[in-house]
């Protein structure tokens, strides 16, 4: 705990604590970049891609069909882009937010559940708001927002009063936002759709009405580009500067690694840790508006709807190791495997196939800087490095670079 | 039917539901004494009730694939430990990839071939059967049920009362403690979870060659889920632990024979009572601080 006692020093002014604050973050973090984990990294994605390969070659299908239908159907042509960018923006919006949540600590894995609160609200202000023009979008995004926010901060909550593990309560929370949107669908009086003649009614709402829905921005020869993708592409940018660039955020990524020293200098990590926890709701449930708002699904408020896209988020963030700026890529990565995933179905090859490369992709870009960060402060420890060669100029090298910035 | 056969039903029903959790649930309660909040308990179950049934079908007998659903569940484990407890990548992202893995792999591979259903044989103990009420919630069962009833008193004896045990609960309480005092923290961590792999896969397993017969997509749907509520519920208490997995086993056994009998009640309510007990029990005990202490903490020497 050296460290911390450096931090408990008073807080003199805003260039005193925060400079040494940096050097701190430095040495609890000490960066694992480098052409090594881009080289490890490239490797294990190989590995991930083979293993795929095989796999379909094993159950009779041929890698090189399914690689070229899953390129058609997600960026062939400018009809397959706007397919993949529609699943872009709600995977970055949840993302962004689990990585809000991930640098604080305060581990949010609910988010599957946040989107369906997120979508559940949108659609009571969607559809019982009467509201012209922009305005009645804008109160569905908001009411999205706030709603699956403060459901997240339950989880929060929970844990100040209580001390419930965040972990536990986002996880079983979820369960529960699924029930509680079926229960909203399956109830007449709450949002399942009204009686349209004799027929049986199914458990969704009405859809949304024309003024409720995010339009297209412009159309260039068929590239339809989603308002929703605009907003979720801003809100990056925006937190990634704020995690970077404010006290806010230097505070919450301190927070995240050591909460006891975040604490000696005078953070409040329950207030801190409990709003990154609602941000990060909120932005799922900004998620779940999109899905319900944008020509992704069928504007309809339905159990099944929030397809899986919270926990997908999650791992754009894990793969982005919660750089927002970052996930913007990844998210693209994940949507187009999703795009190219449902073509696939269409020749044949099951869609779950994207699951299992999806899967494998995570484990390849997660792996290697955790496993190099792991043999160097092992070797820096003095104990001997298992699986690596010890005499490599390269790591050595790195190392004493490292050295002389903590 | 009268109503004492309806209760002998939804109570039999609720047996064969409740096998399933509490095989997992023995396994997962070590997991967590250890400070492990495993999460890919759903994908050990989820593998190993695959496993069994491709096993099964190629050699023909139904016990041989009870086995191997066990292997399968200790080779998910087996991954997950050295992934989180030698690699040291977190343990939620481990348990999340993972059961995005198996669902996904599961689903590919029931979809590419076909199976022929197989069923472990089912124990009938004459005269006992008859008893009203509980006699056949009790008496008539497959094997692997009475199985189970080996499984509780050894995990609870392996946790309690060895010195194995012992060690697995000062890792889960206090790793720093047990580090010093010569205790290899990382590797008891990983041990904890290959055994709740095993029952973990044996639990699944039962599922596919013991109640259903054959395998369909993601055929567990979350009971993996529901085991950790369990767990959760019972306060890290094997004795609890139990009681919560028979109360969501009758929950679930409700919701489905609650519609045949003409009584209507709120089915979202009663898909979510584990969940929200948990959540609940969690709420009204914590203050007791009954949760290991060091659970979902990371382990490497020299950190604090």
């Amino acid at each position: 705990m050296a460290a911390a006692t450096t931090v408990a020093a008073p807080p003199t002014g805003p260039s005193g604590p925060d400079a040494t604050g940096r050097r701190l973050l430095r040495r609890l973090n000490p960066g694992v970049g480098g052409w090594q984990v881009a080289a490890a990294t490239a490797a294990t994605v190989a590995v991930a891609l083979a293993l795929s390969a095989l796999l379909i070659s094993v159950t009779g299908g041929s890698p090189t069909a399914s690689a070229k239908a899953m390129y058609q159907g997600s960026m062939a042509s400018p009809a397959a882009w706007t397919t993949s960018l529609l699943y872009v923006a709600p995977l970055l919006l949840v993302a962004v937010g689990a990585c809000v949540s991930a640098r604080s600590g305060f581990f949010n894995i609910g988010q599957e559940g946040q989107v369906l609160i997120g979508a559940l609200f949108g659609a009571w202000a969607g559809l019982r708001l009467a509201l012209p023009g922009p305005l009645l979008v804008v109160s569905v995004l908001a009411a999205a927002a706030v709603g699956a926010g403060a459901w997240a901060g339950l989880s929060a909550l929970m844990y100040r009063f209580r001390g419930v593990n965040v972990v536990v309560s986002t996880m079983l929370m979820t369960f529960l936002a699924q029930q509680l949107v079926s229960f909203a669908v399956n109830t007449p009086w709450l949002l399942q759709e009204s009686r349209l003649g004799r027929g049986t009614l199914s458990p969704q709402s009405n859809p949304l009405p024309e003024g409720a829905r995010i339009s297209s921005l412009g159309e260039y020869p068929n590239l339809q580009i989603n308002g929703g993708l605009v907003l979720a592409i801003v809100v990056a940018v925006v937190f990634s500067l704020a995690l970077a660039r404010t006290r806010w955020g230097f505070r919450l990524t301190m927070t995240g690694l050591s909460p006891a020293a975040a604490r000696h200098a005078g953070v409040r990590v329950g207030a801190l840790g409990g709003m990154a926890l609602a941000i990060s709701g909120g932005l799922a449930g900004l998620a779940g508006a999109l899905l319900l708002a944008s020509p992704v699904g069928t504007n309809r408020l339905q159990p099944g709807m929030s397809l899986n896209i919270g926990w997908d988020g999650l791992l754009v963030a894990l793969v982005a190791r919660n750089n927002p700026l970052l996930a913007i890529p990844v998210a693209v990565l994940f949507g187009v495997l999703r795009a190219g995933g449902s073509f696939l179905a269409a020749t044949g090859v099951p869609p779950f196939l994207v699951d299992v490369v999806k899967a494998l992709l995570v484990l390849a870009f997660v792996a290697p800087p955790v496993v190099i960060g792991m043999l160097r402060k092992r070797r820096r420890a003095g104990e001997p490095a298992t699986t690596t060669p010890a005499t490599d100029p390269a790591v050595s090298k790195q190392d004493a670079m490292e050295g002389s910035l903590a | 039917m009268s109503a004492a056969d309806n209760i002998a039903t939804i109570l039999s029903s609720g047996a064969r539901l409740t096998v399933p959790l509490a095989f997992a649930a023995c396994g997962e309660y070590v997991a967590q004494r250890a400070g492990t909040l495993n999460i890919s308990v759903e994908a050990m179950m989820l593998g190993a009730a695959f496993g069994s049934i491709a096993v099964a079908s190629a050699t023909g007998s139904a016990t041989i694939g009870l086995a191997a659903g066990a292997l399968v569940g200790v080779a998910v484990a087996f991954v997950h430990g050295n992934l989180s407890h030698r690699v040291q990548i977190n343990t939620f992202v481990v348990g999340l990839v993972l059961n995005a893995l198996v669902l996904g792999l599961t689903s590919y591979l029931i979809t590419v071939s076909t199976f022929t259903g197989h069923q472990v044989w089912q124990v009938s103990v004459p005269v006992l059967r008859d008893i009203p009420i509980v006699g056949p919630m009790l008496f008539v069962q497959r094997w692997p049920v009475y199985l189970l009833l080996a499984v509780i008193p050894l995990t609870w004896w392996l946790v309690q009362r060895s010195r194995w045990g012992l060690e697995l609960r000062a890792v889960g309480e206090n790793p720093q403690a047990a580090d010093v005092s010569g205790i290899h923290v990382n590797r008891r961590r990983r041990q904890a979870l290959l055994w709740c792999g095993l029952l973990a896969g044996l639990g699944g397993a039962y599922l596919a060659v013991g109640e259903v017969g054959s395998f369909n997509q993601n055929m567990t749907a979350g009971r993996g889920y529901l085991v950790i509520a369990a767990v959760i519920f019972g306060a890290w208490r094997l004795g609890r632990t139990l009681v919560g997995c028979v109360v969501f086993g009758l929950a679930d056994a409700m919701r489905l024979a609650l519609p045949a009998l003409g009584v209507t009640m709120n089915s979202q309510l009663l898909i979510a009572a584990p969940y929200l007990l948990a959540l609940l029990a969690m709420l009204v005990f914590a203050t007791a601080h009954r949760e290991p202490r060091a659970l979902a903490q990371p382990f490497q020497r020299g950190t604090t």
